[in-house]
């Protein structure tokens, strides 16, 4: 028999095992809870708990799974019912009583509880989908399709799923192959710069030498992101298929995934994941029967930013800091231990197996030209519905906030978006119908970074935004080269001195010029990214800016230092007293009149009051500029301030 | 102009007699750190201005050392540098030998900060050595001293600790350098371009 029938043959047999196994599943009633980190942090470990108590001490015949995220991030904890006779049902915020609920009146009593229903998972006559909302309408999903639905645990949940297929049809292609339909396929790295995978690939193979490494950067570390994290703790196969087929491609007989060790969950589900590959022949001497040896080796990093630069990440591995070196030579000339060496992110590997399985075309149909494919974004901020968003590349804004995400939150106005975290920038409202992909962004002066999209409405201040993603990168700037640990300090300084109030008129042209400057003078990529939410903002909100510097005044009543409370005797209800109870430091206090009134000296801008204040007054009210204080109570300096 | 293939332009140019400010390049270093970014030269045909002690030379090359980007750049990166420098040239054992002196010099740069806020936090000098002394006001981070105590010395005593701002040049567990294994053999202080390291006055 030939080589490549033999590896077929194993597959298949693989293949049948778990297709036995996971129908065997589907003939009794399964209720599946989404345990990924997303989930653990709204209590599905004591939903999990409830399903299982309930069903033990029922002595129903129940299956009840953990499973990852099914992207639904602002409903979790998450959990889907799959009972024979019925159309598979999500539900969302489930709790103890609620679960407790579900298997009364539905795993006993044939009710499926559709007033806690989310959606059905494929059409029926009951009950709407997820593909009857907008969200499922413009979701195209290929790496999160079957995250949150099969069991992490569990490598036959992905063998069922057509899991491995693709890498046993890499081995009978040859590497040779594989290289071209994955050039073919334009496929860029999804880790923010948007390098084609292929041509990265192509200089590995290339590259002289003997021995060659393959790395999957997993060190997510921006703020608001948490794409990898969730593909990691809910389909670790689907990656552990593409670091494969990479390594199968290059030459490598030695992989490592770099993952953050702040991410427990989600390397115990690799580590799981390699033992049941390594036990099934996917890994180790001679996968699937060939004459391929390769395997897998966990590395966690200690949570420094800068180690998902990839020359940093190498000195990691290496033993040595985590400090970026100079580029050329790159890691596919001279990567770990000098060898030649591919890093590719853990969403660029999630693509591999499909574009394998369903060919370059297919992937070359979805999405854009020259970005094809889609996009995840992790949806934060002031956006109704978090979560995981896979949307086709070419996607708007405007589409992805408001039918994605489900609009802003209480209907306030959109202000701007913070897209690619700290190496990214914030858009305006004008950008809202720019079709994203990697080149549109970069244009626009954001870049699509790791995928964190962060949604900003009239309340949060821009130079207060500017400071933050500056703040995290100047503490995360690992210190060597001189534009990226002086550069980025001082125009954190800056910007901090403007949120206070003490910014000059040239402060603006200043932090224009030093970013610029940071920009081309920095070795590394965080050095090269890091002004992009300071140059951004300036180009798209100056005058906010202007308003800090020149009037002392912050638009968005967010800068604490240019802001005051106050209390408006219209508004008040005189009887009421809860702004008083409410201030830690005593700074409100009962007027003649009984109206309340804030001493503005011994207020600490808490906004306490303004939270405690029963929505039918409304009485508080934050002002910008300060009211200037002359000792004494609030009342007549409101009055002054507003004439 | 010749050099040999593959030699960095940084080391080409200053054998010519080119002068290009540099303060972390070592020209017996394996691979250059590129952390001062000092030595930025533009390049007919690339689109960027690029690091010269990077740089391999190659044939036909065509490098501008002094253009009104780079020149931007160089002022930037050495005011930066100035702004977490402790000045006070007149009390500096390297005065009129310091290299930060030498880029001001040749590049018409002032020695003093006009636009940047000064970063330099009021650090200790360590004079526990008896024949030399350490002041991480002064330090520009350079690693020379690193470099050469772990290849030429091949003591060990120092290494980068910290990162950011608060990246420093320090002995293991940064004890003063007395209580570690330095050997005092000099060689540290010897390729310092500041007065970070300087010898005692006998």
């Amino acid at each position: 028999m030939s080589a490549t029938g033999t590896i077929i043959q194993a597959y298949e047999s693989l293949k049948k095992a778990a297709v036995i196994k996971v129908e065997a599943l589907k003939q009794k009633p399964l209720v599946l809870v989404g345990t990924a980190t997303c989930g653990r942090a709204a209590g599905a470990l004591n939903v999990l708990q409830t399903f299982r108590d309930e069903i033990s001490c029922r002595n129903l015949d129940v299956e009840v799974k953990e499973v990852g995220c099914i992207g639904h991030c602002y409903a979790e904890p998450v959990v889907i019912i799959a009972k024979p006779g019925f159309p598979a049902l999500c539900y969302g915020s489930v709790d103890e009583g609620m679960a407790g609920r579900l298997v009364t009146d539905f795993l006993i009593n044939d009710d499926p509880c559709y007033e806690f229903a989310m959606a059905a998972l494929e059409p029926n006559d009951q009950f709407p989908t997820f593909a009857d909302f907008p969200r499922g309408v413009y979701e195209k999903k290929i790496i999160l399709a079957d995250c949150g639905l099969i069991d992490p645990e569990d490598i036959d949940h992905y063998i069922a799923h057509d899991g491995y297929a693709a890498l046993a049809k890499a081995l009978s292609m040859g590497p040779a192959e594989v290289l071209e339909e994955i050039k073919n396929s334009k496929l860029r790295g999804r880790g923010g710069a948007g390098f084609p995978t292929g041509l990265k690939w192509e200089a590995c193979r290339n590259a002289s030498g003997d021995q060659k490494y393959v790395i999957c950067n997993a060190d997510e570390g921006d703020p608001g992101a948490f794409m990898d994290r969730a593909i990691l703790e809910s389909n670790p196969h689907q990656v552990l298929e593409g670091l494969i087929i990479a390594a199968y491609t290059v030459g490598a007989e030695q992989g490592y995934i770099y993952v953050r060790a702040e991410y427990p969950l989600a390397v115990t589900r690799i580590r799981t994941a390699l033992e049941q590959a390594r036990e099934r022949h996917l890994l180790g001497e001679s996968i699937l029967g060939s004459n391929f040896n390769f395997d897998i080796k966990i590395f966690q990093g200690s949570g420094a930013f800068v180690c998902g630069e990839e020359t940093a990440l190498i000195a990691s591995i290496e033993g040595f800091a985590g400090v970026p070196n100079h580029r050329p030579p790159y890691p596919a000339h001279a990567g770990l231990h000098s060898k030649p060496t591919v890093i590719n992110n853990v969403k660029t590997l999630s693509y591999v197996p499909h574009i394998i399985r369903n060919g370059s075309d297919w992937f070359k149909s979805i999405g854009t030209p020259d970005s094809p494919g889609t996009a995840v974004f992790a949806l934060a901020g002031k956006v109704v519905s978090t979560g995981l968003a896979e949307v086709l590349m070419g996607t708007t804004l405007r589409t992805l906030v408001y039918d994605v995400g489900n609009g802003i939150k209480e209907d306030k106005p959109f202000k701007a978006v913070q897209i690619g975290g700290p190496s990214g920038g914030c858009l305006p409202e004008s950008a809202l119908d720019l079709p994203i992909d990697f080149d549109s962004l970069q244009q626009a002066g954001a870049m699509m970074g790791s995928g964190g999209l962060v949604v900003l409405d009239e309340d949060d201040c821009m130079v207060e935004i500017a400071r933050f993603f500056l703040d995290f990168t100047q503490k995360e700037s690992c210190g060597k080269c001189t534009f990226c640990r002086l550069g980025t300090k001082q125009m954190l300084d800056i910007l901090t001195e403007i949120t206070e109030g003490r910014g000059k008129p040239e402060d603006i042209d200043l932090l224009w010029e030093l970013a610029e400057d940071i920009k081309a003078g920095s070795l590394c990529g965080l050095g090269k990214t890091a002004p992009n939410p300071v140059l951004t903002t300036i180009r798209y909100f100056r005058h906010e800016y202007e308003a800090h510097i020149q009037e002392g005044r912050c638009p968005a009543l967010m800068c604490k230092e240019l802001i005051s409370y106050a209390i408006i005797p219209e508004k008040c209800s005189k009887l009421c007293n809860v702004c008083i109870g409410s201030c830690p430091v005593e700074a409100i206090y009962t007027r003649d009149d009984m109206l309340k009134a804030i001493y503005l000296d011994k207020c600490v801008k808490c906004n306490s009051c303004m939270v405690a204040c029963p929505p039918q007054y409304k009485a508080v009210v934050k002002v910008s500029p300060p009211i200037v204080e002359r000792g004494g109570s609030q009342d007549e300096q409101l009055s002054n301030h507003n004439n | 102009m010749r050099a040999p293939e593959g030699e960095k332009l940084l080391w080409v140019a200053l054998d010519n007699g080119i002068y290009i400010p540099h303060l972390c390049g070592l020209r017996e270093a394996e691979r250059p750190a590129a952390s001062c970014r000092l030595c930025f030269v533009e390049v007919e045909g690339l689109p960027n201005p690029v690091t010269a002690c990077t740089l391999p030379v190659s044939e036909g090359m065509l490098v501008h050392t002094r253009t009104p980007r780079v020149d931007r750049l160089v002022r930037t990166g050495f005011e930066l540098l100035l702004s977490n420098h402790r000045l006070r040239c007149g009390k500096c054992e390297k005065n009129k030998n310091c290299e930060l002196q030498k880029i001001a010099r040749e590049r018409g740069l002032k020695l003093r900060l006009s636009r940047l806020r000064p970063l330099i936090s009021e650090v200790p000098v360590d004079e526990s050595p008896k024949t030399f002394k350490y002041d991480p006001g002064r330090c520009v981070l350079c690693g020379r001293c690193v470099w050469v105590d772990h290849h030429q010395a091949k003591v060990g005593a120092i290494g980068f600790i910290r990162r950011g701002i608060s990246r420093k040049i320090a002995a293991f567990g940064d004890v003063p350098l007395a209580e570690s294994r330095c050997t005092e053999c000099g060689e540290c202080v010897k390729v310092c371009p500041v007065g970070a390291l300087a010898f005692k006055e006998k």
